[in-house]
């Protein structure tokens, strides 16, 4: 196992950029996640890291070696694609014995290993099936089984539940998650879903338009957006925004937002005036009657525990997490209430993050 | 008229499928009626050959197949009585025509050139096919559809158009005759085809697989061979078929460019004919042999030879 280092990587496809500039470090043993929409380059950063394309710009480092320019052969890595690429002329153990029998290894030995794998995934019983009769979740199996039969240096995985029934790919997120507790292989995953990410990840980058708009622990990337796209693209619903104008001074502590007072995190940096936006987690709202910041019950969503209602207010549609217990009508004014401690500021035009005292917790928290 | 006849727009009617069945049992019996003709005079005796009104039912005999294989010299009677008995069937009906056999005649060599020069060639197109239509499909060639095009123009004119050029060319390099010019023309005219086909197949293989390969360990070659080939076996059978059906039958080239040792059968059956007379079923024979290789040979791929017919109809 190793560990991967991405230095200034960039690829461009004639005068289309598709990676720019990307930094990141993924440590031994973890379990990285690039998420983005498709077409935001994830999946080329993570080909070019396997060696199917050939960066324009920068460097790949596989455990402290240099590997930007060597064959995909070259930089014992194993690949799990989205169609899982099951050579359908050979059967369960042949598949999986394949990348053995490219070293060299003699047959028993492979039957040996091949054998050990299946166990592992507890496919054991499929060996000497044929893989086109294979139902989803067992080819995924079978397609991991050929990943880590050869004990790679890392792990690379492009979509690889993209095209599994919702009801495998909760059990494969599960049992992916297991497999990489167990076996500690330096994993990167690509993928567009935001559940399978934040279930399964270690540290997620997030990507759009070929840059790493944010590179962090799920828990920060949810609770502190570095952008607005990030805090758009990340939970469901997705963050609201508030307009709101004007500047920001160091140490304010409260800002206004259609007329209304609204308490924020202490700010650490002071901003031009410009176009702000007030970003707020579903589930940091409460009702409140008592708060200036109004609007109107426009609908609700149903979902067991909680629901999400939807308030139209002066700056457009405010979607909420509250109990399911509250009975709310369409056409109901209900005040907001936000929890102070939780919001995030953003300035419009580049949809930077503003610092506030929420992120020197982060950055204590990391260091102490 | 009933509101009850209620009809499916998908399934057709009876009256529909009465149609279509007698068209085609139409087209079957005008297709097979020749080849069936020249079967049954393969085994006429050639007085019964030219017979008038024609004979639908005759007493078979194998004389057409002695003549194909034999050369025959005429002789007096006397001389014949003079020889010792008749070895075998085809020495006793060639002595009543008063004739003896004087050698084997040009006719298996002539098959042999036609097999070493049809598979000879379907071998080559079909790998320098495969290996371009692989190039063209995965890689980044520069002006590939120029290249592509190019290739396809080649089929623009009947092959034909070409030969005077052809036969100057082939005088000059010493290639007249020989098997090495015919495969290597055949192969000229195929590869076009083969490129083609073969291009839409291996389109068709995801290249995760030779890419799950390369991750794996492999050479691209090693990835291509143990990947890709055993994918696209259907469509190198069908594209196989294709080649070997046109070097068997050409005709024309093989006419003008091939006269001794290296010509093939078409061109050598109608030869037949003035050797010894007009023999029918001498010629009957020959193309009744003939037409056994590529029989058996469609016959066994005749799967293949249907998907490469359809190929491209549906598109997933």
């Amino acid at each position: 196992m190793a560990e991967i280092r991405v230095q200034n990587l960039r690829k461009a496809f004639g005068a289309f950029v598709a990676v720019q500039d990307s930094n990141f470090v993924v440590e031994d043993g973890e379990f990285f996640v690039m998420l983005g929409p498709s077409g935001c380059g994830k999946t080329t950063t993570l080909r070019m890291i396997a060696g199917l394309e050939l960066p324009t710009g920068g460097k790949i480092l596989l455990g402290g070696e240099d590997v930007t320019m060597r064959r995909a052969r070259e930089r014992d890595i194993a690949f799990v694609f989205q169609l899982f690429a099951l050579y359908p002329h050979m059967n369960v153990r042949r598949n999986i014995g394949f990348p053995l029998l490219a070293q060299g290894m003699p047959s028993a030995e492979i039957r040996g290993r091949v054998e050990e794998t299946a166990k592992l995934l507890r496919i054991d019983h499929l060996l000497d099936k044929s893989v086109s009769g294979l139902a989803g979740g067992d080819r995924q199996r079978v397609a991991l089984g050929r990943a880590i039969v050869r004990r790679p240096k890392c792990f690379l995985m492009d979509e690889p539940l993209g095209t599994l029934d919702t009801e495998f790919r909760d059990l494969m997120v599960h049992e992916l998650r297991e497999l990489h507790n167990r076996i500690h292989a330096t994993t990167v995953y690509v993928t567009h879903d935001q559940m399978e990410a934040m279930s399964m990840a270690d540290k997620i980058a997030v990507m759009n338009h070929g840059v790493i708009e944010q590179f962090g622990t799920p828990r920060e990337i949810y609770d502190r957006p570095a952008t607005m796209f990030v805090a758009d693209f990340i939970g469901s619903p997705p963050m609201n925004f508030l307009r709101f104008g004007g500047g920001l001074a160091r140490g304010a502590k409260e800002i206004v937002v259609q007329g209304a007072k609204v308490a924020v995190p202490e700010v650490r940096e002071d901003v031009a005036p410009a176009d702000m936006a007030l970003g707020i987690r579903p589930e940091h709202i409460r009702f409140d009657d008592g708060s200036k910041l109004r609007g109107a019950i426009y609908g609700t969503e149903y979902l067991g525990t909680t629901q999400i209602v939807a308030v139209e207010t002066a700056d457009g549609i405010i979607k909420a997490r509250v109990p399911a217990g509250i009975h709310l009508s369409p056409g109901e004014q209900v005040g907001l209430a936000l929890n102070g401690a939780r919001l995030s500021l953003f300035e419009k035009g580049s949809g930077r993050a503003v610092r506030t005292a929420m992120h020197d917790q982060a950055a204590e928290a990391r260091h102490g | 008229m009933s509101l009850t006849t209620a009809h499916s727009v998908v399934a057709p009617s009876s009256n529909a499928k009465l149609i279509a069945g007698t068209i085609i049992i139409a087209y079957a019996l005008i297709s097979i009626v020749p080849l069936l003709w020249i079967f049954a005079t393969s085994f006429k005796t050639p007085p019964d050959s030219i017979a008038y009104p024609p004979k639908i039912v005759f007493q078979p005999s194998i004389e057409g197949y002695c003549n194909l294989f034999t050369t025959r010299t005429r002789q007096t009677p006397d001389y014949i009585k003079s020889l010792g008995p008749a070895t075998g069937f085809c020495d006793e009906t060639v002595r009543k025509r008063n004739m003896v056999i004087a050698g084997p005649s040009n006719f298996l060599p002539r098959f042999v050139n036609s097999l070493i020069i049809a598979f000879g060639s379907t071998f080559c197109a079909v790998f320098l096919g495969t290996l371009s239509a692989y190039g063209f499909s995965r890689f980044k060639v520069p002006l590939a559809d120029d290249l592509l095009f190019f290739i396809l123009s080649t089929r623009f004119m009947p092959p034909i158009a070409v030969a005077i050029p052809i036969y100057l060319m082939y005088r000059e390099l010493g290639l007249s005759d020989t098997a090495l010019g015919m495969i290597l023309l055949y192969t000229a005219v195929n590869v076009s085809l083969a490129v083609w086909l073969l291009k839409g197949f291996i389109d068709e293989i995801p290249r995760e697989y030779e890419e799950a390969a390369m991750i794996d360990g492999y050479t691209r070659l090693q990835a291509f061979w143990r990947t890709v080939l055993p994918q696209a076996t259907t469509g190198i059978a069908a594209t196989a078929i294709f080649c070997l059906i046109f070097a068997w039958n050409e005709y024309a080239f093989a006419a003008l460019l091939t006269s001794g040792t290296a010509q093939t059968a078409p061109p050598f059956i109608p030869t037949i004919i003035g050797e010894g007379g007009q023999d029918w079923p001498a010629v009957a024979a020959g193309t009744t042999i003939f037409l056994v290789p590529i029989l058996v040979f469609t016959i066994l791929l005749r799967k293949q030879l249907l998907r490469g017919i359809t190929f491209g109809a549906v598109r997933k």
